[in-house]
């Protein structure tokens, strides 16, 4: 008879564990481990689902007790989810649907060969690569706040526990004085990763130098910039680094209360860090006496309400108190005087994530990564027109090319090259080609005008029209700005309004002038950082894309066609072979033509909504000014003729 | 926004001590996921494998390795070896040991390799059929 797995060995196991019950022991014999990402991009796609499937599947083929699934945190590789990797075969899987789920356990969980039909797979190629350690995406990382991502359980404590964590907090309370953490900090080179990149050590040392009869930790965990959600996905993957992080903060400094700022928009991230925080006040974590040393620190969420300008400190700080979120003069440093008018250590999610591995690991050891002024690793946000779309962890010194091309895969759509990456959002600006040889240190990128900020890396293709860009910019911070300062509050309205009239062909000679102008003028009279960083993205792309600015002003020209006013689809007779394809395209029949022969639009039915050009495989569907929807037929010929000649066939390159 | 929370079993507080125990625990978890461990197991899991039973060699491995309390092994799974006659079939590797590939297999038989070659160090050569390892991936 073969004996039962669920025997002596796992009452062995269940004593040995007094914090489990008697299932969770089960669980932990399991040989193989299903880690299935619940980050917020792969519960979207149907985790859920899938895990279900999966469990079922598993009961199923009588494998239930030797294979666990796991929920973890986000696992980074947010373009394909939900995926899954497994241990300890160490095998990715990526784009699980529950209808592929009883191969999956056939081949991988029964049979021990990788399911190749989900395996990852580099574009346009067909060779499936099972490996997580070899695909590019996970292979060129390096991971410190992100080292515990896809290998948890973020909602329990006890993973994070068996990971190491905790351990720096022990050797802290135990081993260290403040001055001593501070300077572990300070000598790491760590410079806070909210996006100014002020030294942390330095904010520590303030912040332990001042004495008051109570003092604040607080994380700003309110990430608002399109296109970043790094502070979201370690929250959610990783909650308990970013609250021993704190601790340690207020060990340092000799706080005893902290709380952490997140937006309501981030549930999942709200939920798993209640949980941790209810998980450590049980554990005695969190409390009077943490780790029973004796000292006391406690800890709560605030919610916030979604304003952009709240992940400015003292805009925060303000809205924790319960007023209006709003700047005010930095008279003080919040170190000084924040929150309640008391010193405040106000530090970002990533760099208080962190901490836990400095302390552990030594100032040296973080030194090591990254540049001598721009030390350690920093979590981007890539997204935009890439393959690999998600959350990856480089050292400071990578370059912008090799994260673009080794781990984002590169441009993919047919026949588009790169243009430019706009890095740290709302507050940043837009890096072309010849920057892209670049390292990600804060000084190197703010030399070429743009940001790190908090790390939002939005890579665009050469079919994006830079005006259109920074006026989409320009839209959410005149939206977001909180009206305090005049220059802000009605200079970016101004400026979004005439990127506007530039977009829709009323832009007049001498419109670039007036906007930089202007945008000198809000940067010099903002109060705080919002105002003072607005224009980036209008002056990065008026800096590098200036000829596009006056196409759009001069010639009533976006080459790229998505200013819908300031443009005209033609089709190249010569280039067209009448595959029909913009024909099925075209939403208003604008397009006509019989089968293999040249198609021709209707100027008075066509949107202008670029749908052709998309869809055409020849590249015959030329994008001319719109002063061409009313020329004769001779005249679009020159005028196709003359763009062919200087794009060598692509009108976006003509620039 | 009301927060629904997870009930869970209360936890004691902890000690220093406490947490170093948590981490000894969770050893097994951790070698799982990390690929710290000292010895790893493959048993073929092939068609032929499966018809042969390789099913009842991985249940009786899991229950050795659960008896013997240990925590640093872990058992892998791999397609056909090739050689489908000699089923059951398993490679045991060794940190630092050239793995070892035992054929026609039955319960007894991994039993004695287990206690042998994993918990004493000596590979069991009467079952032995080749040197070398031949994981699929």
């Amino acid at each position: 008879m073969a004996p039962d797995p669920r025997g002596p060995g796992m009452e062995l196991l269940f004593h040995l564990n007094p914090y489990s019950k008697k299932e969770e022991a089960m669980e932990t014999a399991a040989r193989t481990h299903a880690m299935l990402c619940g980050g917020t991009g792969c519960m979207a796609s149907g985790t859920k689902q899938v895990k279900a499937a999966l469990e079922e599947e598993f009961r199923k083929k009588g494998i239930g007790d030797e294979a666990k699934v796991v929920l973890s945190g986000c696992n980074g590789f947010c373009a394909k989810g939900p995926v899954m990797a497994v241990y300890p075969d160490e095998t990715f899987y990526q784009d699980i649907r529950p209808g592929d789920v009883a191969g999956l356990v056939e081949e991988h969980f029964l049979k021990g060969r990788p399911y190749q039909k989900l395996s990852f797979k580099e574009h346009d190629k067909k060779i499936a690569i099972p490996s997580i350690h070899d695909i590019p995406f996970f292979k060129h990382q390096v991971l410190v706040v992100l080292k515990n991502k896809g290998l948890i359980d973020p909602e329990r404590i006890e993973d994070y526990i068996m990971m190491d964590g905790y351990k720096a907090l022990s050797r802290a309370l135990t081993l260290m004085k403040p001055e001593e953490i501070v300077k572990v900090v300070a000598d790491s080179g760590l410079r806070g990763r909210g996006g100014a990149g002020f030294p942390t050590g330095k904010k520590w040392e303030l912040g332990l130098k001042i004495k008051s009869d109570e003092k604040y930790v607080v994380c700003n965990g309110d990430e608002g910039d399109p296109g970043a959600f790094m502070d979201r996905s370690v929250m959610e993957s990783d909650p308990h680094a970013v609250i021993e992080g704190m601790i340690l903060c207020g060990v340092a400094t000799e706080s005893h209360k902290g709380y952490i700022y997140v937006r309501a928009e981030y549930p999942l991230a709200v939920k798993r860090l209640q949980i941790a925080i209810d998980q450590c006040h049980e554990a005695g974590l969190l409390g009077s006496s943490i780790l029973g040393t004796g000292f006391a620190f406690d800890l709560e969420i605030y919610q916030g309400a979604g304003a952009f300008v709240c992940g400015e400190a003292t805009a925060l700080m303000r809205s924790i108190e319960g007023k209006r979120g709003m700047p005010r003069p930095k008279l003080w440093r919040s170190a000084v005087k924040g929150l309640w008018d008391r010193p405040t250590i106000l530090n970002n999610v990533e760099t208080l994530a962190n901490i836990p591995q400095i302390i552990l690991n030594g100032a040296g050891w973080y030194r090591s990564l990254g540049t001598d002024e721009s030390a350690g690793t920093k979590v981007f946000a890539l997204t935009g027109d890439i393959a690999n779309v998600g959350l990856v962890e480089v050292p400071m010194d990578t370059t912008l090319r090799k994260i673009i091309f080794d781990i984002g895969g590169g441009i993919t759509k047919r026949g588009r090259k790169f243009k430019a990456v706009q890095l740290g959002g709302p507050s940043g600006g837009c890096i072309p080609e010849e920057f892209l040889d670049m390292r990600v240190t804060y000084e190197d990128i703010k030399k070429c005008g743009a940001i790190v900020g908090s790390g939002g890396m939005v890579v665009m293709d050469d079919s994006t029209c830079m005006v259109n860009t920074s006026k989409f910019f320009l839209d959410f911070t005149a939206d977001e700005s909180c009206g305090k300062c005049v220059p802000c509050r009605i200079g970016t309205k101004l400026m979004y309004d005439m990127l506007g009239d530039i977009c829709e062909g009323r832009g007049k000679a001498g419109d670039i002038e007036i906007l930089e102008d202007l945008s000198e003028d809000i940067i010099n009279s903002s109060l705080c950082g919002l105002g003072q960083s607005a224009p980036t993205p209008v002056l990065s792309t008026i800096k590098y894309f200036r000829h596009e600015y006056e196409m759009h002003i001069n010639n009533k020209w976006c080459p790229t066609g998505v200013c819908s006013d300031l443009c005209t689809f033609y089709i190249d007779e010569k280039l067209c072979k009448g595959c029909g394809a913009c024909l099925r395209a075209c939403p208003t029949t604008a397009v006509s033509g019989e089968k293999k022969k040249p198609h021709k639009i209707n100027q008075d039915l066509c949107l202008h909504c670029r749908t052709c050009w998309e869809s055409c495989k020849f590249n015959s569907i030329k994008i001319l000014p719109a002063a061409a929807r009313n020329a004769g037929e001779a005249e679009i010929e020159y005028l196709a003729g003359m763009i062919n000649e200087a794009g060598k066939g692509s009108e976006a390159r003509i620039m | 926004m009301v927060l629904q929370r997870e009930r869970r079993p209360i936890m004691a507080r902890l000690s220093i001590a406490d947490l170093q125990k948590i981490r000894d625990e969770n050893k097994a978890t951790f070698t799982l996921r990390k690929g710290d461990h000292k010895a790893k197991i493959i048993v073929h899991m092939g068609t032929c494998g499966i018809a042969a039973g390789a099913r009842s060699i991985m249940t009786a491995l899991i229950h050795e390795i659960a008896l013997a309390g240990r925590e640093d092994i872990v058992v892998k799974t791999s397609g056909c070896g090739g050689l489908c006659a000699r089923e059951p079939m398993a490679v045991i590797e060794l940190v630092d040991q050239t793995p070892v590939i035992y054929g026609d297999l039955n319960e007894e038989k991994i039993t004695e390799i287990f206690r042998e070659h994993i918990m004493g160090g000596n590979p069991v050569e009467k079952y032995g059929l080749a040197l070398g390892g031949d994981a699929l991936f």
